[in-house]
């Protein structure tokens, strides 16, 4: 059977691991080639490498760090932050990245979802959303790791990415976000009931039972979290042993 | 050992050499008709769509030289596709060295998502390439299409329905996972692959 996946995320500022609460007041948190080849023995199901520093910056992620990711690691990671071109993906694959994620480049310019899908296949493709739930009741997608507000409704533009060809989705509660009070269940459940391809939810896990209700109650293919990893609050064979028990899918 | 993983248009080709590092082998990353031939074992491997790796492979001449080995040979995901006699992808036919056909995911479960992505058990494992591998360990799949069970199955896996997640005839090994991807049991089935002698 299918397992639901654990996946770890590791912000990348300027070659190290750092987290953000509510995306602001950055923190250190180590070597992130390290700080992955830990999760990945420890029962890590994927790993996420987001380069924070790349769409503000208008820095490309760096290559080098990936190619090293690669050399180390033995389970599939993503890489995301900046990407636009083709030869920004192609650089990455080519390094030994499995997938890459793109966000605000393809909201500005959402041809690059199909181009990316037809060149190197659907299934490396990851459309990263970061969510804000307003005063109206509605999730609103944001640009700029969060800094930049749109009109556009996350389920609207998550099945329009779905239709040029994303394989997967990263949705990020911005309400939820290092808040660690658990996973924005409803608008998860959403877009998993309403879309073809898997959901990987992310914003809000603290405590084991938040990834239960993520994987019951909203569906979730997989569950992102970063630092109550990062910070030992929760070790990974703990919590895929917490979720075994509770019957839940869950590779051991 | 001389080992070759054939380069051809299909990703992740740097992630299985990357794994046979891990295991202290080197490999030959080419598509050098002359150098595949002349190696003890060769690697297939790919990620992306069968017509167009198909028509890559006669282009150059790769169909003929790959169904025509002698030596050990490891499909690794479309790479074990493309071994099969046809994929219902883009409606093409490929190398014919399994008999077995290949086919989309169709779900009537809308919960079950095409592609598969993500850690699944492999089951009812046969031959030395599951040396030390437990039965219903987990590796790591992407795939929307799958190969049918029949006589050169090794290995099945369950999603939407019971199928072929590795398959051998001869020389010829095949899996549908990632072993470069399925952390220290793909390692190990890699390395029994590397050990295989025929």
């Amino acid at each position: 059977m299918l397992t639901k996946r654990i996946i770890p995320c590791l912000d990348i500022k300027d070659g190290r691991t750092v987290k953000g609460v509510n995306f602001e007041q950055i923190r250190d948190a180590g070597d992130p080639i390290e700080l992955g080849a830990l999760y990945a023995q420890q029962g890590a199901d994927e790993l996420v490498f987001l380069d924070i520093t790349a769409t503000i910056e208008k820095r490309k992620t760096l290559s080098e760090l990936v190619n090293k990711i690669a050399h180390k690691i033995n389970i599939p990671f993503t890489v995301g932050g900046g990407i636009k071109t083709e030869e920004d993906v192609s650089v990455l694959l080519q390094n030994g990245a499995d997938k890459i994620s793109v966000n605000t480049a393809a909201f500005l310019d959402p041809t690059i979802i199909n181009r990316f899908a037809k060149n190197f296949g659907s299934q490396c493709v990851v459309l990263a959303i970061d969510a804000k739930c307003e005063d109206d009741n509605n999730w609103y997608v944001y640009l700029n790791g969060g800094r930049k507000k749109t009109n556009m409704l996350v389920t609207q533009w998550a099945k329009q990415a779905v239709d040029l060809g994303v394989g997967e989705i990263l949705l990020t509660s911005m309400n939820h976000d290092g808040t660690k009070q658990g996973f924005a269940l409803d608008i998860t459940a959403q877009l998993a009931q309403s879309l073809p391809v898997p959901i990987i939810a992310s914003g809000g896990g603290g405590m084991e039972s938040h990834f239960l209700d993520v994987f019951t109650k909203g569906k979730a293919d997989a569950a992102l979290a970063a630092s109550i990893f990062h910070y030992k609050e929760i070790a990974i064979p703990d919590l895929k042993q917490y979720l075994h028990q509770k019957g839940v899918s869950i590779r051991l | 050992m001389n080992t070759v993983i054939i380069q051809y248009n299909a990703g992740n080709i740097q992630s299985v050499l990357y794994a046979l590092e891990r295991l202290g082998a080197t490999a030959t990353v080419t598509d050098n008709i002359d150098t595949i031939l002349a190696a003890d074992k060769v690697i297939f491997p790919g990620v992306g769509e069968a017509s167009t790796a198909m028509h890559y492979l006669k282009q150059r001449g790769l169909d003929e030289v790959i169904k025509n080995l002698k030596q050990p040979v490891f499909g690794i995901c479309l790479g074990m596709q493309l071994m099969c006699n046809y994929s219902e992808e883009n409606n093409t036919n490929c190398l014919g060295i399994f008999d077995e056909q290949v086919k989309l995911f169709s779900p009537n479960d809308p919960s079950l998502k095409v592609p598969q992505i993500g850690w699944n058990t492999i089951s009812n494992l046969k031959t030395t390439l599951f040396n030390g591998v437990h039965e219903n360990s987990f590796t790591y799949f992407v795939h929307g299409y799958y190969a049918t069970i029949g006589d050169h199955t090794i290995a099945t896996t369950n999603y939407v329905q019971p199928y072929s997640s590795a398959l051998q005839k001869n020389n010829f090994y095949g899996v549908q996972f990632h072993p470069e991807k399925s952390a220290t049991v793909g390692a190990q089935i890699i390395q029994n692959f590397l050990d295989i002698t025929c």
